[in-house]
């Protein structure tokens, strides 16, 4: 009849909160040297193959240029002080794209996700929207906005707010409604319900989204630098392949999987900092 | 209640003191159901609860109890009839009560001393704010655990800072829909005694709701026994018991057993076996039943 396990504390008692008591030995698994070097091994075995492929001559050049002649085709746009131009031009255009579109997203997706007017008037439309693929807008905005920045990163807004949209009006209806009511039963409504509630439940998602938002700016921005660029990673890619340099559209491929990996972590280690805050 | 365990709710008591009577006429709620049909769950509530008493709500499993607590909380509506605090009709999430809700409803990200300050009423200054909260929490001895989060306490710990949430509020009316269920037996001794101290330190309106008769005799100034008669659908109230004797109460009283009984015979618990002819003392029922 008693239920003695109910009230016993679940976790250790804070004296011991994080315990060494419990030895549960550490996995090779959860050590950090080995979650690097495990991360490493595929890149390495195929720097390694693409080496000996290329330098045995196993396949000539002109289909696969050496790792050796993608790195002389860095040095030399450094040189020429291309380089960063284009990394720092690409950079800013994803940014700027990506502040404005996830902004957008987290407007949109909080009016569709709390309201359920704004649900029933904007869902539609912009599920049509959605549905629409990337490239279909280029034309569109070429035409109405010309060549210039307003263009490219007009797509790259429109790349970054779907996944931020979707992921917050998602999260928002499914807050626990039992909490939402406790809140409200304690007088909560409004912005101080919303600031108390509902936007600490939806922060791991909504962050989870604009991780997703931040590698599809990536995507939309080589689209948008395909066509009418003259500076940026996209350009690279396409200004290289049209006038046979393949090391170019080599570096230019390693440049977007290196930078987009490297901003996805900055926002990964952010994303698990809240997790643990705010679960 | 002696002094000492008094004295140290008087803190809580700086808040002006209220306690307001809460009045069910000819209440009833029916749910709507698939197929435009609806159920009735409640029904011909008519019920008078005095300011500063404590009133058990007692039932079998799905008679409605919570429902009317919600009804009395203004999270929910009655579909008939009417319910009104202090004379004033009850508002949506009415403003004159706290509710522990029968699961703890916490703030996972928020710590549990985070927690029971959302019970404070709006507008508590600060200092104020975080005295009660300091004290409640020692009250149900989570000192300790303060600056834990949910997921790192018990459920029974959940449901204590739950209760701790409700009190922080000072209510003139309130709502504990089965508060102590979670709690281990000699946990649930002490906070019932929690109850009585805070009771007996800033008089409230008590709704309770509970499955354990003997919790009712222990705390309650009278008790209702909600359930259906097996005649029209929907509960409504088929006893309604005052509870002779101040509190704290003798438990061992044949005049408590009496009043076991019949509400365990109420409830349906064939106490005496004496349909199937057993000996009396072998099938004293005991929690959970
Ligand atoms: N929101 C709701 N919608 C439909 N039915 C409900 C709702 N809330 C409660 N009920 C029904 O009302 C009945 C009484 O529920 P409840 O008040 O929670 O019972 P108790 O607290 O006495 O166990 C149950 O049969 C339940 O299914
Ligand atoms: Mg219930």
């Amino acid at each position: 009849m008693t239920q003695q396990t109910t009230d016993a504390p679940s976790r250790p008692a804070p004296a011991a909160a994080r315990p060494a008591a419990p030895r549960l030995g550490r996995r090779l698994v959860d050590r950090k040297w080995f979650v690097i070097v495990g991360g490493a091994i595929i890149p390495v075995i195929v720097l390694l193959t693409w080496h000996l492929v290329s330098e045995n001559g196993i396949v000539p050049t002109s289909q696969l240029p050496s790792p050796t002649m993608v790195w002389l085709a860095l040095i030399d746009l450094i040189e020429r002080g291309l380089f960063w131009q284009y990394v720092a031009i690409s950079t800013q255009r994803v940014l700027i794209g990506f502040a404005i579109g996830a902004t957008l997203g987290l407007l949109f997706g909080a009016i569709v996700g709390l309201s359920k007017l704004g649900d029933i008037l904007l869902t539609p439309t912009l599920g049509a929207l959605r549905a629409v693929p990337s490239l279909a807008w280029l034309p569109l905005l070429i035409l109405w906005l010309k060549l210039g920045e307003e263009s490219k990163i007009t797509l790259i807004i429109i790349g970054s707010f779907f996944p931020v949209y979707t992921v917050v009006a998602s999260a928002l209806r499914h807050v626990d409604r039992q909490l939402i009511e406790a809140a409200r039963a304690f007088g909560l409504h409004g912005t101080r319900l919303f600031g108390t509630v509902q936007l600490p439940a939806v922060i791991p998602e909504t962050i989870a989204g604009l991780r997703l938002a931040l590698a599809q700016a990536w995507l939309f921005l080589v689209a948008a630098e395909l066509l009418g660029a003259s500076m940026g990673l996209g350009f690279l890619l396409t200004d290289s392949t049209n006038t046979g340099r393949l090391d170019r559209t080599f570096l230019a491929i390693i440049l977007l999987a290196v930078i987009g990996k490297l901003s996805d972590s900055l926002i990964g280690v952010f994303e698990r900092w809240a997790v643990r805050r705010w679960t | 209640m002696s002094t000492s365990t008094v004295a140290p709710i008087a803190g809580l008591g700086e808040v002006p003191n209220h306690a307001y009577g809460v009045r069910f006429d000819d209440l009833g709620r029916a749910f709507p159901v698939a197929g435009g049909e609806s159920r009735q769950v409640l029904r011909d509530v008519e019920l008078e609860v005095e300011p500063g008493e404590i009133l058990a709500i007692l039932g079998p499993s799905g008679c409605g109890k919570s429902t009317l607590l919600r009804i009395a909380g203004g999270l929910d509506a009655p579909t008939s009839g009417s319910v009104t605090i202090d004379g004033a009709p009850v508002d949506r999430y009415d403003a004159r009560c706290a509710v522990g809700f029968q699961e703890p409803r916490l703030l996972p990200w928020r710590s549990v001393a985070a927690n029971i300050a959302l019970g404070l009423p709006r507008g508590t200054a600060k200092a104020d704010g975080r005295a009660v909260v300091e004290r409640l929490i020692e009250l149900v001895g989570l000192a300790e655990f303060a600056d834990h989060r949910p997921r790192e306490i018990s459920g029974g710990m959940a449901q204590r800072t739950s209760l701790a949430r409700a009190l922080a509020r000072n209510p003139g009316v309130l709502l504990l829909d089965e508060p102590f269920g979670a709690l281990d037996a000699l946990t649930r001794l002490k906070m019932q005694d929690l109850l009585l101290d805070v009771h007996a330190a800033a008089p409230t309106t008590v709704l309770l709701v509970t499955h354990d008769v003997d919790e009712a005799l222990q705390l309650a100034d009278r008790i209702i026994l909600l359930g259906n008669d097996g005649g029209a659908p929907g509960a409504d109230i088929r006893q309604t018991v005052v509870v002779p004797g101040h509190r704290p109460r003798d438990r061992g009283s044949a005049e408590l057993a009496e009043l076991r009984g019949r509400l365990l015979d109420g409830l349906g618990i064939d106490r005496h076996g004496s349909a199937r002819g057993v000996e009396v003392t072998k099938t004293i029922p005991h929690y959970p039943y």
